[in-house]
């Protein structure tokens, strides 16, 4: 099993140190051949995304967009490039290290005109380059800041870390907030697992009740906490879960126009990286709620929209990842009651509520259960 | 006495012309207005129209008050032919409550008349005057005397001297607001160590503010600006001290008074002219009494009003004088005279915006004369560009009216229709979505006329008049094409110092650090520098053979736009084989000048070859040394260029 993910790793290696050559060498022959040095990518506008009917994913079209050395930016985007690429090979990759983005962005300190001037750029240079290589960063040992979230619930993972194989239960072997999502979940394993479903919860309150409320025990429920927007190793997991062990997964986050952003994440893929659509994305992911039509239903307690609500659920109208009959009625009906409820709400009908009545409820009209 | 009348009338021409004539009628209209007003007090007067005078907020009271005495002072430098040296000084001595003291180095005012001129409302020498001047209506700076005493109780104190051997009077003044007439609280005699000039001392209710266009600063900046000839000191009421130096010594050329023109005048004008004339008959009222009307026009004007020439003018009733302005229609007239007007100057605003603003590029334009209702009017304008101005907003309009700034209601003056009616985007500045344009720039506007058709009595815009909105923006387009070959100019520079950028910082380190990465030869990177330059580049290659032979290459590659023709110079101690073309060859010294004439078309590529046979190992690095004759070295990459022979 060890062997397997490091076999893995080792292939994943080769492959990334392949990839990058290949854009260096092409720059090369690029001067060798008396070519200005350019790169074509596709261009990473919205105008660029389309619906993938084989993957059920968006993804980026045919449009491309090119970064030359003609202009001073593209010369400079291109310098940094080979700078970083260099630096992934000679310090990542052959050395079996890895660094955060942050930290890639004070490494380019040391690179003279070719130094990053703010994180985002460095970010999107490397984002950059999972397009160009057609590889996730991970295979270039690039980490994110952000610890991945947590998740609960009966399955057992085999886990390669840098100190040993672990095996890992993800009820039994680990405390009360659950396992800790590694930010390369390639290096996850699958044992066993006991799991009917999966639910993906968008706050830490709810994830607590429903473990609180021992809900995985009752229903064999993986709970995964998504702490707001998804990371990408907990949006990963989530499909691989739900690809290499066909459970199910439902998505229950707060009842606004921003928590509608987090599922479709989930299930269609983000206009930002849909490069990793494919990837990341879990087109089989229902969403539970809340939904305007529950806070109508329930009568839960709510706040009034703010204008940028009203406005983030206007441009969802347009956004053609929520073109359905579905989301168009829920989202309507929002715009015409004027309010949003969060996932806490239904503790005001009693903190066993969401777990007695309102999940069971949602799960079989959804037809997990 | 005619002497002595002479000589004054320099001197304190600046509130008071000595000519009976003016006076006169000046009086009777005064009396005419007094009937009316009777059941009216001056305060309440003055009350009620505060806003139309600029007194309806504690800024503005302040901008106004400095602006009438500033302009006054100016004003009678300017009639003295004096460089003015003036200077303002705000204290604040509560929150909402100021001392603001205005000196200048004029002529001064004589005894008599320094107290109606600053106590009393509508006294003043321009209001009948038909030359381009600052101020018109004689209310401006006892309007502010008002405001002082109506909102501090203290009288204004004035000190005014005419010349070094004369005495500095000190007054002490509020105005009757029941007769409107001065009233004296102090009037003495005092030392004071200036040769000449008059100061004036306000306590008033008002705020001094900053950081805004409609500010004591920016007032007195927009004024600096257009009046490069004076000297202007502001004293804040932190104690920060400001100076406007003076760009010039030149003082600007003094404006003429006219006669009206008869297509300017209105029905009460021309009946209130008719009822006041000296004249007797009908013809010599309009020879006399117009600019140009001879007496081959006044003929032609009577015949065509049906009236007899020698009719006397004060018999003239309402419908006879309405004829006689319809005649004034028919009748040719030539323009009115246009000396009566000064403008600044295209040099001297020039030299007026580059003192006040740090810019990168100024130009300025001046039309020549024109003409609305028989009132001349000149327009001037001037831009600024570049600098420390901002970027990325809608640009800075300063508006002058007879060289007075105008700060308030920009949107409604016709100046700001003009610009706003120029697309501006041909003169390479953003438009989005119309308006005024946006970028690092300031527009300056100057009216110069016998009468600015203001819109209202506040001063603030000047009406949508055709001939002035035209003429604007004629002038405005003239400095926008200068505008417009200075950014493309730009351009050119930018881009070529871009380029510059990329091949000297950024692909020598990109090719070392491809070629550090893959572990190979740094890669020459002169094809694509010359590519990127849009040069001609030129490159040589040796091969050598076993047989000792080396065959060369020189290919020339043209990735400029327009075609060239120069000399290839190679320059060896061989004799040369096989060489294709066939060089002329040229013997120096020792060596052979090997020379190629060369015509390249845009894009295209030459080679050429040629075999020598070396005689020692060590002279194959005398290779290479390619000269090429007649191209700049700025197009050439690969290889030296000298001028031609």
């Amino acid at each position: 099993m060890a062997s397997e993910i490091s076999k893995k790793k080792l292939e994943h290696d080769r492959l990334a140190k392949q990839n990058l050559l290949k854009v260096t060498e092409s720059l090369y022959d690029q001067f060798k051949e008396g070519i200005i040095p350019n790169i074509v990518m596709p261009s990473r506008t919205k105008k660029n995304i389309e619906y993938n009917d084989e993957s059920d994913v968006w993804v980026y079209g045919g449009r491309e967009s090119e970064r030359s050395s003609k202009t001073v930016k593209g010369a400079f985007q291109l310098l940094k490039t080979t700078h970083t690429i260099d630096f992934l090979l000679s310090n990542h990759l052959s050395q079996n290290r890895g660094s955060t983005l942050r930290e890639l962005y004070y490494i380019s300190e040391n690179w003279d005109v070719a130094k990053f001037k703010e994180q985002p750029e460095s970010d999107r240079l490397i984002e950059d380059l999972e397009i160009i290589t057609n590889l996730q960063r991970e295979y270039f040992h690039m980490r994110p800041e952000e610890d991945g979230a947590t998740m609960f619930g009966p399955i057992r993972i085999h886990e390669e870390t840098k100190r040993g194989d672990r095996i890992i239960h993800c009820q039994e072997d680990i405390g009360e907030s659950g396992y800790q999502i590694p930010f390369n979940v390639e290096n996850i394993n699958f044992v066993d697992h006991d799991a009917n479903f999966i639910i993906a919860i968008e706050t830490g309150g709810m994830y607590a009740r429903l473990i609180e409320n021992g809900f995985d025990e009752k229903y064999n429920a993986i709970l995964v906490h998504l702490k707001g927007q998804p990371a990408r190793s907990t949006r990963r997991l989530i499909k691989r879960m739900n690809e290499e062990l066909g459970i199910p997964v439902a998505v229950f986050t707060d009842g606004d126009p921003w928590s509608y952003r987090i599922y479709a994440s989930i299930a269609y893929g983000a206009i930002k990286s849909a490069h990793l659509s494919e990837f990341m994305a879990t087109p089989a992911a229902k969403f539970i709620g809340v939904q305007p039509t529950d806070i109508v239903e329930y009568e839960l307690s709510t706040d009034k929209l703010t204008d940028k609500d009203i406005s983030a659920l206007r441009s969802e109208l347009s956004d053609p990842r929520f073109e359905t009959d579905y989301w168009n009625e829920q989202i309507n009906l929002q715009l015409e009651i004027q309010k949003k409820a969060e996932q806490q709400a239904f503790a005001g009908k009693g903190l066993d509520f969401v777990t007695d009545i309102y999940l069971p409820d949602r799960l079989s009209d959804i037809g997990i259960i | 006495m005619k002497n002595l009348r002479k000589k004054t009338k320099n001197l304190k021409k600046q509130y008071l012309i000595f000519d009976h004539e003016v006076n006169h009628m000046s009086t009777l209209i005064a009396e005419e207005l007094a009937k009316n007003q009777k059941a009216i007090s001056v305060a309440e007067f003055f009350e009620k129209n505060r806003q139309i005078l600029g007194f309806d907020s504690g800024p503005r009271s302040l901008i106004t008050t400095i602006k009438e005495a500033v302009d006054n002072s100016l004003d009678s430098c300017e009639d003295a032919q004096i460089l003015p040296n003036i200077l303002v000084h705000v204290q604040r001595i509560s929150k909402d409550h100021v001392i603001v003291t205005i000196e200048d180095n004029g002529p001064g005012i004589v005894k008599e008349q320094i107290p109606k001129v600053f106590a009393k409302l509508l006294y003043g020498s321009r209001f009948h005057s038909l030359k381009q001047s600052r101020g018109q209506q004689g209310i401006g700076i006892s309007a502010a005397v008002l405001y002082s005493q109506l909102t501090s109780g203290q009288p204004t104190k004035i000190i005014s001297k005419i010349g070094a051997h004369s005495p500095a009077h000190y007054y002490e003044l509020m105005i009757n607001t029941r007769t409107n007439e001065p009233e004296i609280f102090k009037d003495e005699e005092i030392d004071w160590d200036r040769n000449q000039g008059t100061r004036i001392e306000l306590e008033m209710e008002a705020s001094y503010v900053k950081g805004r266009r409609q500010s004591v600063y920016e007032y007195l900046k927009s004024t600096a600006v257009v009046t490069p000839h004076a000297r202007i000191t502001l004293i804040e009421p932190d104690g920060n001290e400001i100076v406007f130096e003076r760009a010039t010594d030149k003082l600007p050329k003094q404006a003429q008074e006219i006669l009206p023109h008869p297509h300017g005048i209105e029905l009460g004008t021309l009946m209130r002219m008719l009822r006041y004339t000296e004249r007797k008959k009908l013809g010599a009222f309009l020879r006399y009494s117009f600019s140009k009307i001879g007496l081959f026009t006044a003929e032609e004007i009577c015949k065509a009003s049906g009236l007899d020439f020698d009719i006397d003018p004060h018999d003239i009733d309402r419908n006879q004088a309405k004829k006689i302005l319809e005649a004034f229609k028919k009748v040719k007239i030539m323009s009115p005279p246009t000396d009566c007007l000064s403008p600044i100057g295209e040099e001297l605003i020039y030299k007026g915006l580059q003192k006040e603003f740090d810019v990168d590029f100024i130009a300025t334009a001046t039309r020549s004369p024109s003409v609305y209702s028989g009132n001349p009017f000149v327009i001037e304008v001037g831009i600024a560009y570049g600098g420390r101005l901002q970027k990325d907003d809608r640009v800075d309009i300063s508006r002058f009216a007879n060289r007075v700034p105008l700060l308030y209601q920009q949107g409604a003056c016709v100046t700001t229709r003009a610009i706003e009616s120029i697309r501006w985007k041909q003169y390479g500045l953003n438009q989005p979505g119309g308006g005024l344009p946006i970028g690092p720039v300031i527009l300056l506007v100057h009216v110069a006329s016998t009468n600015v058709p203001f819109t209202s009595e506040s001063k603030d815009a000047i009406a949508e008049i055709p001939a002035i909105q035209n003429e604007t923006e004629l002038a405005l387009k003239e400095i926008a094409r200068k505008l417009n070959r200075f950014l493309k100019r730009q351009g050119t520079l930018k881009k070529r110092r871009e380029k510059e950028i990329i091949i000297t910082k950024v692909l020598p380190k990109m090719a070392e650090k491809l070629a550090n990465t893959l572990e190979k030869p740094v890669p020459d990177i002169s094809p694509v520098v010359a590519k990127i330059m849009g040069n001609v580049h030129i490159d040589s290659s040796a091969d050598k053979h076993e047989t000792g032979e080396i065959n060369v290459r020189i290919k020339i590659n043209n990735h400029g736009s327009k075609s060239f023709e120069f000399d290839i110079h190679q320059l060896l101690p061989y004799e040369i084989k096989r060489a294709s073309p066939e060089p002329k060859v040229v013997s120096v010294g020792d060596q052979y000048d090997y020379i190629w004439p060369v015509k390249i078309n845009p894009g295209n590529s030459k080679a050429l070859t040629y075999t020598l046979e070396l005689i020692d190992e060590n002279d194959e690095n005398k290779l290479g040394n390619i000269i090429v004759e007649g191209m700049e070295q700025e197009l050439v990459t690969g290889a030296k260029c000298v001028k031609g022979v």
